[in-house]
């Protein structure tokens, strides 16, 4: 076509990026790759290679070597070998070697996304302005906390070694995501990148060796899931990283169950993108763009479900429509488009066969007119309307270019169907009214929320989900968190077992010793009411040196499913403020003084007077701390770069199931029943069958003190029976086993069908008497999961 | 998307005016409709994000480059407003609008066909007349900023007056401008009088209706004024006078596209769009380019309905265009001056 041509038609051109550089740096490793390994290039142990391809072709790209469990063997020693010294170099030197490797991501970043998108088939636009540019910000700021890690973290300690599996859909940055805190904080890495795009992290262990990082500190594994798998399972790995499907997220937990390994998973999601009706429209319609076509759909937090208020959704759809016969699909290495390739003719086909679900079930499917390349692995940006929510579109992850909508009427009606899926990871609510946008951004239950606008990330926000989502998070003050450990932690004792203290009446007998007459009733205390056991049995409770010193209730599932019922009931407890939770604690310490001589007295038969008064007296002043807390454990606001704050707000689980341990039993189930309820949660505490009697005093304190009714429940029983039971219920967000290792072990495995959040003292045995660590922080973070919220600003 | 290329009775292929399939008329007066003014809605920081981000997504090379260019030199104001403009520079500003690019860069690009001139010249009323001597023959229209350019402050009768003056002059095209305190204080009614009274002075000679947005601040006021000068039967909207602190943003100018995408929607009237002030280089150009087609169409890339207020940028664009043709770098002083 002639140029006067081309002044009449004003089509857009080919605008291709020039590969010539990524493909040399290909060819200088005569397109094959080995594995990384105690910083050299280490052949695979079976001899065997894979192949990755390019998606926009179908071609091959290079062959990467097929790492197996020998290899896996080989990287975690090299990076166990590499861990003291890496660690003993102290935060500064550390600092040194993460400013060096963020610049030479710089100096090297266009080969990095030109790579990039070879391999994963995402715009050369995405990869060179947002991918690697974040990756090098990555670095930067967690050189800084390398810096800072002695004096910002003085309790804490690196975990170890630590195993990380990244997904395909942001190679690279997903790889910095991973690696930049895990280094930053004096750990050494194992990594496995995605089989379908393993090149910039190979890309990236060069640039590591060129700093001289000290061999073994880093090491990356190509591999198929399997050999991922001997990673995740390995002894020597003390944390486990691991962002992917919630699928695969389950099948780590499994594999992980039995041990103390530290996990942070961020997993799948179902993110809605919520329009009000007092939007700007125009920019609404850029922010699905922003959600959904960014990376071809192909995101964990895509905006994939757009709720809009019904008076306007006409209007927006039309907008959307019109908009997306705009958007560009084309090689990824054309600089003018706005949609790539999918990663692969598997993923290709799985976003084939949802959208033809969606339309079976009934949506209305659009999608705009312009063709799309012959060759190679192409979806069209696709919009599904009249949706409902029990569609399979409108509950399972779609990872492509797919929009599903639907209408709601009113504020209400919004956070209803916002936070209708098992999902947690992200929302994006646009209103010009800031009371409706941060109301619901209260409300909508997801680890970062973003108001008008979407994808904004910066490497010093809080990145990471709730529910099925995931837990931990990744970026700033908290993902630095996810790879550190309290130095104090490890010089505790070791967990004493503790199962199989309560016995049922049925098969303890029913002797009762002379002279140990039972004065009392002790019951289940549930929604703030003392109700009798289901199971209508009790057992008996024996001091020290034998003798009865009453009975407790015998709990069984339904105690526990009326309690849980009970607990969210209560949930307005996380709403009522914070003074309010304080002035209610207090009143527990004043109500729990004027008894303390009969609670201790009680206590003494069977912990000794000595530590009945210790324990009494310690939990008045445990008690007088989380009212202190209650009003004080904040959030905090980071500065990411362009115009806006982002808000780090710590909000409660939920509802949480505890299983008390039986050291301290009056102490130690108040220093995790406390925590939890001063910031917000509601609790179902299993009372340490050594001296569950200590319920009856409990309740009469919650009784008299205002608390309501359901924010602490008290379930008494086989502790270990009733922790399977909190730990398989979907209606309970997180469960803290302090017991022995059978309990923890039964509970990490009972509680992958939600995947909720467990805690575990780890086969430590905590000292509760010790104020300076059993109370504070360590415990209110445990308590709480942090939402990000991003507020840009500006008229 | 191929476009059907009608033959107009010149011989030059026209373009025909719609929106998203939908033929749209000229621009006329309509009532006031303060529901539209208030119900307007502009996130500031998403709207500088998706400008922002706009140019980032689109580039053009080689071939195409040299024919965006081209356009934007098809769909110039090319301008002068100084205080020391002479009639000499005037005429030389013409003779320039006659034959912007040298004739070997017509020829090396093979558009002779085009008869490629800019779209106006832009000048005070004082030059109205020195303008329309030294365009005649040309076909290219001269514009006249007027009624009070560029604050707007003088008596509205005044204003009035002048524009009348400069039609008698000659002058085919005239830029208004606002007075922003109508916007500031929210008297749409007055700001909408004024520019139906100045709309009526015109009559049919195009009127550009400058908003003089680095004023008004803010993009909420920007979009609301456009609605106001778009019912009040401007042909065109402009951002700026070139004469306030800021002058011609792709934020500013996101704003005032979508207003008038979404006025053609509502009134089936297509107003064209003018950024002007600050926009010098060729780069520039083609994210306006850009933005003009991916936010409006086609339709919106011929000089009935998208003009660039400019003066340094043709230097610029002729460097880029030579360029192109040679493969070396171009500098200022080998191509005349305006």
């Amino acid at each position: 076509m002639s140029i006067a041509e081309k002044f009449y038609t004003m089509e857009y051109g080919a605008a291709p990026e020039d590969p010539r550089e990524a493909v040399a740096w290909l060819d200088r490793h005569h397109r094959r790759f080995e594995e990384f390994i105690g910083g050299a290039w280490v052949k695979p142990a079976s001899g065997e290679y894979m192949t990755t391809s390019d998606p926009s072709s179908g071609d091959p790209i290079a062959e990467v070597a097929k790492g197996n469990a020998d290899d896996v063997e080989a990287a975690v020693s090299a990076a166990r070998k590499a861990f003291p010294a890496w660690q003993a170099l102290g935060g500064h030197q550390r600092a040194r070697y993460l400013y060096a490797l963020a610049r030479q991501v710089q100096k090297h970043s266009r080969r990095l996304a030109v790579l990039e998108t070879i391999d994963n088939g995402k715009p050369i636009r995405e990869s060179r302005d947002i991918d690697i540019p974040l990756v090098a910000r990555h670095f930067y700021h967690h050189a800084g906390w390398a810096q800072l890690l002695e004096q910002e973290f003085p309790q804490y300690t690196a975990c170890g070694v630590v195993g990380q599996v990244i997904p395909w859909n942001f190679p690279l940055l997903m790889f910095a995501w991973k690696v930049a805190p895990a280094l930053a904080a004096g750990n050494t890495v194992v990594i496995k990148p995605a089989k379908y795009t393993p090149l910039t992290a190979l890309a990236f262990a060069e640039l590591a060796m060129e700093v001289g990082l000290p061999p073994g500190v880093l090491n990356v594994l190509t591999c198929d899931a399997r050999t991922g798998q001997a990673l995740i399972e390995h002894p020597g790995i003390d944390k486990i990283a691991f962002t992917g499907s919630t699928e695969v997220g389950r099948i780590i937990r499994k594999a992980t169950a039995q041990s103390h390994k530290k996990l942070s998973l961020e997993l799948g999601g179902k993110s809605p993108f919520v329009v009000f009706d007092d939007a700007d429209l125009d920019s609404a319609v850029e922010g699905v763009v922003d959600a959904i076509w960014f990376n071809q759909g192909q995101v964990c937090c895509a905006g994939s479900r757009l709720l809009v208020q019904e008076r306007v959704a006409e209007t927006l759809y039309d907008r959307l429509r019109t908009r997306m016969e705009t958007l560009r699909v084309g090689h990824p290495l054309d600089k003018s488009i706005d949609i790539g390739a999918i990663v692969s003719p598997v993923q290709l086909e799985t976003v084939r066969r949802l959208v033809d679900a969606g339309i079976a079930e009934g949506a209305q499917c659009w999608q705009p007119r312009n063709p799309l390349p012959e060759k190679g692995c192409y979806f069209p940006p696709t919009l599904l309307t009249e949706v409902h929510p029990s569609a399979k579109v409108a509950q399972e992850e779609i990872f492509g270019p797919v929009l599903a909508a639907m209408t709601f009427r009113t504020p209400a009606e919004a956070a209803e169907l916002a936070n209708n899926t098992v999902y947690g990871l992200a929302a994006s609510i646009f209103s010009e009214n800031i009371n409706v946008a941060l109301d619901l951004a209260a409300k909508v239950k997801a680890g970062v929320v973003w108001v008008n606008c979407a994808n904004q990330f910066d490497a010093g926000a809080g990145f990471g989900g709730y529910r099925e989502s995931g837990y931990g998070r990744e970026g700033g003050r908290e993902g630095m968190l996810e790879y550190l450990t309290p130095k104090w932690l490890h010089s505790l004792p070791a967990a004493q077992s503790t199962v199989g203290r309560a016995e049922t009446d049925s098969d303890a007998g029913t002797f009762v010793p002379a002279g140990s007459p039972i004065d009392r009733t002790v019951k289940q205390y549930i929604g703030g009411k003392q109700a009798r056991p289901d199971s209508g049995y009790s057992f008996p409770v024996y001091g020290p040196d034998g003798q009865l010193l009453g009975e407790a209730p015998l709990g069984n599932r339904k105690d526990i499913r009326n309690a849980v019922e009970a607990a969210r009931a209560a949930s307005g407890w996380s709403r009522t403020t914070a003074h309010a939770r304080a002035q209610v604690i207090y009143y527990m310490a004043e109500n729990m003084i004027q008894r303390r001589n009969e609670i201790a007295r009680r206590l003494a038969a069977a912990v000794g007077e000595e530590q009945a008064a210790a324990e009494t007296d310690l939990s008045i002043q445990r008690i007088f701390s989380y009212a202190a807390w209650a009003d004080k454990y904040e959030g905090i606001v980071h500065h990411p770069p362009g115009r806006n704050i982002t808000i780090a707000l710590p909000e409660p689980v939920g509802v949480i199931g505890i299983l008390a341990p039986a050291a301290a039993p009056l102490l130690g189930l108040l220093s995790l029943v406390l925590p939890a309820i001063a910031v917000g949660n509601t609790v179902i505490a299993v009372p340490s069958d050594r001296y569950p009697l200590i319920a009856g005093d409990l309740y009469q304190v919650f009784d008299t003190s205002d608390l309501p009714g359901g924010v602490v429940n008290l379930v008494a029983g086989r502790p270990a029976e009733l922790g399977k039971t909190l730990a398989e219920h979907d209606g309970v967000e997180a469960i803290w086993s302090f017991r022995g290792n059978e309990e923890a072990a039964l509970v990490r495995a009972a509680s992958i069908g939600n995947m909720k959040q467990v805690w575990t003292n780890d086969s430590h045995e905590y000292d509760w008497f010790d104020s300076a660590h059993a109370e504070g922080r360590w415990f209110l973070q445990h308590a709480t999961q942090i939402k990000n919220i991003w507020v840009p600003y500006g008229e | 998307m191929a476009l059907e290329l009608s033959t107009s009775a010149h011989g030059i292929p026209s373009i025909p005016v719609a929106l998203d399939g939908r033929a749209l008329e000229p621009s006329r007066r309509i009532p006031l409709n303060m529901d539209w003014v208030e119900e307007v809605r502009v996130n500031t920081s998403a709207v500088e994000r998706r400008a922002a981000t706009h140019c980032a997504r689109r580039t053009v090379k080689k071939e195409t480059q040299a024919a965006w260019l081209l356009r934007a030199i098809a769909c110039m104001d090319l301008t002068t407003l100084s205080g020391d403009d002479s009639p000499e520079r005037v005429r030389r500003l013409c003779a320039k609008a006659r034959n912007p690019l040298q004739r070997h860069l017509v020829e090396g690009l093979g558009i002779q066909e085009l008869n490629l001139t800019v779209a106006a010249v832009c000048v005070y009323h004082a030059y109205v007349e020195t303008a329309v001597k030294a365009l005649e023959g040309s076909g290219i229209p001269v514009a006249a900023v007027s009624a009070g350019f560029p604050a707007g402050l003088s008596p509205l009768a005044e204003r009035v007056d002048e524009i009348r003056r400069s039609v008698e002059a000659g002058a085919a095209e005239i830029d208004i401008v606002i007075t922003r305190a109508h916007v500031f204080r929210g008297e749409w009614q007055a700001l909408y009088d004024e520019i139906a009274a100045f709309k009526e002075t015109c009559g049919p000679i195009h009127m550009k209706a400058i908003l003089g947005t680095g004023d008004l601040m803010t993009l909420r006021n920007v979009a609301r004024a456009s609605w106001v000068a778009m019912m009040a039967g401007a042909d065109f909207i402009k951002t700026s006078t070139g004469k306030e602190a800021v002058n011609a943003t792709l934020p500013v100018s996101l704003t005032m596209v979508r207003a008038i995408r979404e006025y053609a929607k509502r009134t089936g009237m297509a107003v064209g769009f003018k950024p002007a002030g600050g926009i010098r280089t060729a780069r520039q150009s083609l994210d306006w380019i850009a933005l003009m087609k991916d936010e409006l169409g086609r339709s919106w890339l011929e000089p009935s309905l998208f003009r660039f207020g400019a003066s340094g940028m043709l230097g610029d664009i002729e460097r880029q265009l030579e360029h192109h043709l040679t493969g070396r770098y171009s500098a200022t002083y080998r191509h005349p001056i305006a």
